[in-house]
């Protein structure tokens, strides 16, 4: 019996006749705050996916919450916030349905008698409760995303992955983000969470795992902004020209060329 | 004769009391499953279980034939519902494989379903005019085994549309949370495609397989100009299939129309008048600042200076 939420060994998975990961070791202790760093098409989001077994792994094992992924994973304790919502449902579902399908898992498959309370309850958290009847393709980029997390905190989950939550979101959703997870974290929560820049969640990871072409590149102390670029108070406008940027790659035209 | 007469002779007629019988429950399940199929964009999926369980009936027949039960077409609801189900877990099972080759593989199976059909009605002794009843439908014609195949199946249907439509929601709505949340995302799959198949074939004799597909979805497209979520969209569906099945059917005892083709006439006509007072009928949302009140993170020049 470990104490770890999250206990991968030698993981490796092979979508579309290509290896997207390989010997991926990775634990993630109880109450840990976990950034994954690294660039596009490193394999952040399938190492995550592969972790909560929406991709089929094709060699070593996972283990969720001391269990096997699979039947016996405990699914009520896990909380998934994708990207983003799939786009274009054809019948309007209000973001209320949306949220109450998180309180569905792996051995239930009708919500609670208390779904409607507990959903609105997760919809208020995010403070998305007036819009609780409305359909969410109406909904905000940031809205939807907000009605995405609160899918995953009415489980009151003690494991939560995010995908990036922070790309193309304002930063008050961001904030909402941020609050979320640091409330979590204060209740004894562990978190892995996709980033490209640690941004507002700075203050809460305590460990970063980077991945470079489908293996950890690096495992420890999240990496800190260069030099004082990371300070809040950096003037980032400089009173002479910058060096001359680099070559680029090629340039489009805009407009007739002939 | 006045009206008044005309209509309690139509709900006196033993042969109508039938026909109101499973137009209502037709008329009522069918839109809930369509929703489930709208949603998952699959509108055109009921068409093509009914074309494959065209060779289903075909089959019954001439099974039927080979073990000499009386009537011949004893085994085409049974087998309709075989091949229905066949046909809708191998089209679950394209889709699930990813949409390469999936729009033709579907392809296949709607015209080999009907071919089939053509093909084996002939060697099993019968004409393409018996695959007429099963094309068009044939309400007037439902014997009491047709309706209590009817009743149980539409129950049937209605039961697990209903009462599990939260997970065939989640299952509809974000596949990849459902499988992120253990649920048991194949299965569920499989149970849409299901009660899909079995609606065809309940419907099979009401408005025929041909226009099966129009009664699973019209509705919902209706539904869905007004509604603003989704189990409200399946609620108004299911009125809406269930009221355009009785006057559909309750017209054809006036006229001498085909009742199918008047309930889904009646229905799409429907759609064009709800489409057309659309923006009078829409509830005004209520008035104020569509943009969320949220503070701003753009610095704006002017502000900036301060």
């Amino acid at each position: 019996m470990s104490d770890n939420v999250i206990q991968a060994e030698g993981l490796g998975v092979h979508l579309g006749g290509q290896q997207i990961l390989s010997g991926i070791d990775l634990s993630v202790g109880r109450g840990e705050v976990l950034a994954l760093l690294g660039a596009n098409g490193s394999g952040k989001s399938t190492l995550v996916r592969a972790l909560l077994g929406i991709v089929p792994i094709s060699s070593g094992s996972v283990r969720l919450l001391d269990s096997p992924l699979g039947r016996s994973t405990p699914w009520e304790r896990i909380g998934y916030v994708p990207q983003r919502l799939p786009g274009g449902a054809g019948v309007p579902s209000s973001a209320l349905e949306v949220v109450t399908a998180g309180l569905l898992h792996g051995r239930r498959l009708r919500p609670p008698r208390d779904a409607r309370v507990r959903a609105l309850a997760a919809l208020e958290a995010v403070g998305l409760a007036e819009s609780a009847r409305r359909p969410v393709h109406e909904l905000s980029g940031g809205q939807q995303q907000r009605v995405l997390i609160a899918r995953a905190l009415v489980r009151a989950p003690e494991l939560l992955v995010l995908d990036e939550p922070t790309s193309g979101i304002d930063i008050p959703t961001q904030q909402t983000f941020v609050d979320a997870v640091q409330r979590l974290h204060d209740a004894g929560a562990t978190v892995v969470v996709i980033l490209h820049e640690l941004g507002p969640f700075a203050p809460l990871i305590e460990r970063a795992v980077v991945l470079r072409h489908g293996r950890i590149a690096h495992d420890g102390a999240p990496p800190h902004a260069r030099d004082e670029h990371g300070g809040a108070d950096h003037d980032h406008t400089h009173a002479h020209p910058g060096p001359t940027p680099p070559p680029t790659g090629p340039t489009i035209a805009v407009g007739a060329t002939l | 004769m006045t009206w008044i007469e005309t209509f309690t002779s139509m709900l006196g007629s033993p042969l109508m009391q039938r026909a109101f019988l499973a137009a209502v429950l037709v008329g009522a399940a069918a839109p809930v499953v369509g929703t489930f199929l709208v949603q998952r964009r699959m509108s055109l999926m009921g068409d093509g279980i009914g074309h494959v369980a065209l060779t289903g009936v075909a089959l019954g027949w001439l099974v039927g034939n080979w073990a000499g039960l009386v009537p011949h077409d004893s085994l085409a609801v049974p087998g309709a519902i075989v091949m229905a189900i066949l046909g809708s877990v191998v089209i679950e099972l394209v889709r699930e494989r990813g949409r390469t080759n999936g729009d033709l593989a579907l392809a296949l199976m709607f015209y080999g379903g009907i071919a089939g059909g053509v093909l084996l009605i002939k060697v099993a002794g019968g004409t393409n005019a018996n695959l007429i009843s099963y094309l068009f439908g044939s309400i007037s014609t439902v014997s009491l085994g047709d309706l209590a195949w009817t009743v149980v199946l539409a129950v049937l249907v209605l039961a697990v549309g209903v009462g599990l439509r939260t997970a065939l929601f989640a299952v509809s709505h974000d596949e990849e949370f459902a499988r992120a949340s253990g649920l048991p995302v194949r299965l569920l799959n499989m149970l849409i495609a299901t009660i899909a198949a079995l609606t065809v074939t309940v419907a099979m004799r009401v408005v025929g397989l041909l226009l099966v597909s129009a009664l699973m979805i019209v509705p919902v497209a209706i539904a869905q100009l007004f509604a603003r979520s989704f189990s409200r969209t399946m609620a108004v569906a299911s009125s809406i299939g269930v009221a355009v099945s009785i006057v559909g059917l309750a017209v054809t005892y006036w006229q001498d129309f085909p009742p199918g083709a008047t309930i889904v006439v009646l229905a799409i006509v429907v759609y064009g008048v709800a489409a057309t007072l659309r923006p009078l009928l829409r509830r005004a949302l209520p008035a104020g600042d569509p943009h969320p009140d949220v503070t701003d993170d753009v610095l704006i020049a002017d502000s900036a200076a301060d």
